[in-house]
């Protein structure tokens, strides 16, 4: 039956059937993934107009009582405010300290993604495209960095370097284009020996036009599935080492720090400074993984798991 | 065999000394490698006398040899907190270390596989699907809070299980381990649970991506044909065939347990290698972060070798096209 | 003749519901006891589908919707899987196309054919094993009791296929469904096969199905030919009516296709176009589009069966020769 449509197609296959509109139509076909998808987008608005959504400004000192410290959830400030989800150690609404640790993991995890991904996709490409000795080199810092748990890479870099979300960023961006690289190479092989790639060359097109006009769009599916599912990563690694107090600094408190910080009072009952903000970052990372699982589906059920 | 067994080994020593010379630059060349090395409280005679120990007025090269030598010797520097030698330090940390990983690649097995052979067996069922999204969750649920959920929920709430340390250890075969004592067991189970849970949502889907591609299979249709028990065609001619897969991701994956563990360690105090690192980078005691790095890597190198010949004994085709 | 296996009217279906596609759409065939039936089609006209229907082995969305499969005198459609599963291997064996997939690679053979026997027969693991050694003796393996410790990959083609068919041999059923078992082998190996075959069929008194696209391999094999295209049979007979005197125009067409039937200095004469797709079959006589004899009747019904003696077709207009 394949064989009625297997007539040879002279066009790049990613002007007729992109990715993007695939990946957009098989997210509409699951229920789960769509509720996901709105999940995320909701959040992400939330994320950039935060400040303008937020009770208070948690790190705003004028604003914070500590008459109001460690309040549960539903209580009343000493200037008649409600704290829905109580306050903490400083007497900062959680609500909006949250809102705030949103936009930093939100920003760390997206932006790492992001430069990993032109990192990784960059390096994976010139490796495919030029093969030889760059292909081998690469190759084997790829094994490298992929034979060890990212976490503890990230981990000791950060101990030698110190806080700081450009390190945290540089440190998660480090341990994450590998899997970029493998994957962009690994689609750029297939797509390199097609024939359109052989018409490009004998038109004299130039290699940075071939590689990045003509090969990348063809590599974009594993793209899509891969960054999406380690933006999920990402953010979730931050989260880690902030909380291991090896991450972002108390300044500009993440996520994870804010679970952090709930830790200590965890068990003299005081549940809300940790239990939230880690259900926010729960559905957060979760929502991005359903999004990641069926774009995977959709995109390239034979991608290798994870 | 034995052709592939040396090679093998020739590529794990290019490993640990392309890692060496990694830490050594990490470590002594980036930055002043006195104020990494000596105790930030040391006196100005102290920190003379180390650095001319050290011969750091010597060229990098021969300071890199002077550090293989030593950390061929097993001499990894000492620790400023507890004044001995780092090596020790973590070689005594690491058997409750290896015990929590060993226990929560037990557990991440012992209901991974069963989840996913009833996922794999019956796509897009309800069964499946619900399978499948709880190992998304799995892989969602942020290690650290998970682990103070359980603290909360089973120490807090319900006062079942003790939320931190080791407990009391007893001895089998031998081997110094929390299995042996009630109160050791009481106290693993949250923090094996803990780590476990990740590397189950894997092993579910690994299970599961491999009974699909392999349900279709030739061979799968032939054993029906033949007659045998859908039983014996899905726990032999299916099990045995993911299992090299499986075993594969499951070796290295151990790797990246010891790597969590730092997490889970944390968490629950749990006295192994990972708890004493965060200590140690806390309290900036560089040699035993040298150290730790240094054995962590060669115990990585030592599974991977051991999943490599795990591998061609499962693989019967690996295992003659190579040893001969 | 007693008829060992009767099929009626079987229809299998893949796809949804609403939109089925017809693999086989109304087979009717019997089988007696000692005779071998050559089925022959192109690819993708439902032979190899009617082969899996009758043991109930059709990988789902697929799935038999209507009709019977009489195996002495036993309704196998819609029968409890155990039923089906003590019938296979033990009374219907089959043989797959493709050598290379069909047995399983990380099992050993002795592992494959021993599973076999105990499948089926409940007796000591080492007569089990000494009646494996003895059907590949049978069916010319040298050494036999050696090969047995050996896998899958350490076999070629052809051994693989006469492990294939020592496995069938096994518990000596009574009708052996063969599913081109040569088409991926060597033309000496495929001669070799057939020539072994035939005599253990001979030799056991065995009814065999033999499913092939080559109508020169069922010349020298089957004592009656099926000819199917497009899930249904469109012509039936003796072996000898059927070579010499086809009636439909495919069969001829077939024939004439055949570089061993052309004359020298002859053209061979190809079927113009491609066997349509089950989605996309046209009206009335599926043959149609490609056919020398079609007139406008046949876009309007589809032919029914006509009966000769022991011959049948589907042809509005049948060839001359036949109806001599």
């Amino acid at each position: 039956m394949t064989t009625l449509d297997a007539a040879p197609r002279a066009v790049a296959p990613a002007e007729s059937d992109s990715p993007l509109a695939r990946a957009a139509a098989g997210l509409a076909r699951s229920p789960k993934a769509v509720v996901a998808a709105i999940v995320c987008a909701l959040l992400l608005l939330t994320a950039l107009v935060g400040p303008a959504l937020a009770p208070q400004n948690p790190y705003d000192l004028n604003v914070l009582d500590i008459m109001d410290a460690k309040l549960p959830p539903g209580s009343e400030s000493m200037a008649g405010q409600t704290f829905w989800l109580g306050t903490d150690g400083q007497g900062r609404d959680m609500l909006s300290a949250m809102i705030y640790g949103l936009r930093t993991s939100l920003f760390v995890g997206v932006f790492a993604g992001v430069v990993a991904l032109m990192v990784g996709s960059a390096l994976g490409l010139t490796a495919a495209f030029l093969g030889g000795r760059f292909d081998t080199i690469v190759m084997r810092l790829v094994d490298l960095m992929l034979g060890f748990p990212t976490l503890l890479v990230a981990l000791i870099l950060l101990a030698l370097l110190g806080q700081g979300v450009g390190k945290v960023i540089f440190a998660l961006v480090l341990v994450q284009w590998a899997m970029f690289a493998r994957a962009v190479r690994g689609a750029a092989l297939v797509e390199k020996n097609k024939d359109y790639i052989e018409a490009a060359t004998m038109l004299g097109l130039s290699r940075p036009r071939i590689l990045f006009g003509h090969l990348l769009p063809n590599c974009l599916s594993p793209l899509i599935v891969i960054g999406t599912l380690q933006v999920a990563n990402a953010i979730a690694a931050e989260a880690t080492l902030s909380f291991l107090g090896i991450g972002l600094p108390i300044t500009q408190p993440s996520l994870g720090l804010l679970i952090a910080n709930g830790f200590q009072v965890l068990l003299s009952g005081q549940y809300w400074i940790s239990v939230y903000p880690g259900l926010l970052l729960l559905t957060l990372v979760f929502s991005i993984n359903i999004v990641g699982d069926r774009l995977r589906e959709v995109l390239n059920p034979r991608l290798a798991e994870r | 065999m034995t052709v592939f067994v040396i090679r093998r080994l020739l590529q794990s020593l290019v490993v640990l000394a392309a890692t060496a010379a990694i830490v050594f630059v990490g470590v002594y060349a980036i930055g002043d490698p006195a104020e990494m090395l000596i105790a930030p409280d040391a006196t100005p005679a102290e920190r003379a006398q180390v650095e001319a120990s050290l011969g750091l007025d010597r060229p990098l090269p021969a300071q890199f040899l002077t550090f293989v030598v030593n950390a061929l010797h097993g001499d990894l520097g000492r620790s400023f907190v507890f004044n001995q030698p780092s090596i020790s330090l973590i070689l005594g940390r690491l058997p409750a270390t290896l015990e929590l990983a060993f226990v929560a690649i037990v557990i991440a097995l012992a209901l991974g596989i069963p989840l996913g052979l009833l996922a794999g067996l019956k796509p897009r069922s309800a069964t499946d699907e619900a399978i499948m999204t709880g190992s998304i969750l799995g892989f969602s649920l942020p290690n650290f809070w998970q682990g103070m959920m359980l603290i909360m929920i089973f120490s807090v709430w319900l006062g079942w299980l003790p939320s931190t340390g080791r407990g009391t250890t007893g001895t089998i075969f031998g081997v110094e381990t929390s299995l042996a004592t009630w109160d050791g067991l009481r106290h693993l189970i949250l923090p094996a649970v803990n780590l476990a849970l990740f590397k189950l949502a894997l092993v579910i889907r690994l299970t599961r991506t491999g009974v699909r591609e392999t349900m279709p299979l030739d061979f799968v249709k032939f054993a029906r044909a033949k007659g045998l028990t859908e039983r014996r065609i899905v726990l032999v001619h299916v099990l045995k065939t993911i299992m090299v897969p499986l075993v594969t991701v499951i070796g290295m994956e151990i790797g990246s347990l010891i790597a969590f563990g730092v997490v889970t360690e944390t968490i629950f105090a749990w006295p192994g290698i990972g708890k004493l690192l965060i200590d140690s980078i806390m309290r900036l005691d560089r040699p035993v972060v040298v150290a730790y790095l240094l054995v962590v890597v060669s115990l990585f190198i030592v599974l991977n070798f051991t999943v490599d010949v795990l591998y061609s004994i499962l693989d019967p085709r690996i295992r003659v096209g190579r040893g001969a | 003749m007693v008829a060992v296996l009767q099929v009626e009217g079987l229809q299998t279906w893949f796809g949804t519901k609403d939109a089925p596609v017809r693999a086989v759409d109304g087979v009717s065939f019997s089988v007696a006891r000692g005779e071998i039936l050559g089925l022959v089609g192109e690819s993708g006209s439902g032979k190899s589908i009617t082969g899996f229907s009758i043991l109930g082995l059709v990988d789902p969305p697929g799935r038999v919707v209507g009709g019977r499969v009489l195996f002495q005198g036993q309704e196998l459609v819609g029968a409890p899987p155990e039923t089906l599963r003590r019938i296979r291997g033990k009374k219907i064996a089959m043989i797959f196309q493709d050598p290379m997939m069909t047995l399983n690679p990380v099992l050993s053979i002795e592992t494959q054919m021993v599973e076999a026997v105990l499948a089926h027969d409940d007796t000591p693991r080492a007569e089990a094993r000494a009646r494996a050694r003895d059907a590949l003796g049978l069916v010319g393996i040298p050494s036999p009791e050696e090969r047995l410790g050996a896998y899958p990959h350490q076999f070629s083609g052809g051994m693989r296929q006469r492990v294939a068919i020592a496995i069938a041999l096994l518990h000596k059923p009574d009708l052996i469904i063969a599913d081109e078992p040569t088409t991926a082998l060597d033309v000496t190996i495929q001669s070799q096969i057939l020539f072994e075959v035939r005599r253990l069929a001979d030799a056991f008194g065995m009814a065999l199905v033999w499913i092939s696209h080559d109508l020169g391999v069922v010349a020298s094999l089957a004592d009656r030919v099926a000819v199917m295209y497009a899930g249904r049979i469109v012509e039936s007979g003796g072996v000898d009516d059927i070579l010499d005197r086809p009636a439909h125009p495919y069969t001829r067409g077939l024939l004439d296709a055949l570089p061993a039937t052309a004359r020298r200095g002859e053209r061979l004469r190809p079927i113009p176009g491609m066997a349509p797709a089950p989605t996309a079959r046209p009206s009335g006589c599926a043959f149609r589009t490609r056919c020398f004899a079609a007139g406008p009747d046949c876009a309007a019904a589809e032919p029914e069966p006509t009966r000769a003696g022991e011959r049948q077709w589907r042809c509005f207009h049948p060839l001359a020769e036949a109806a001599a």
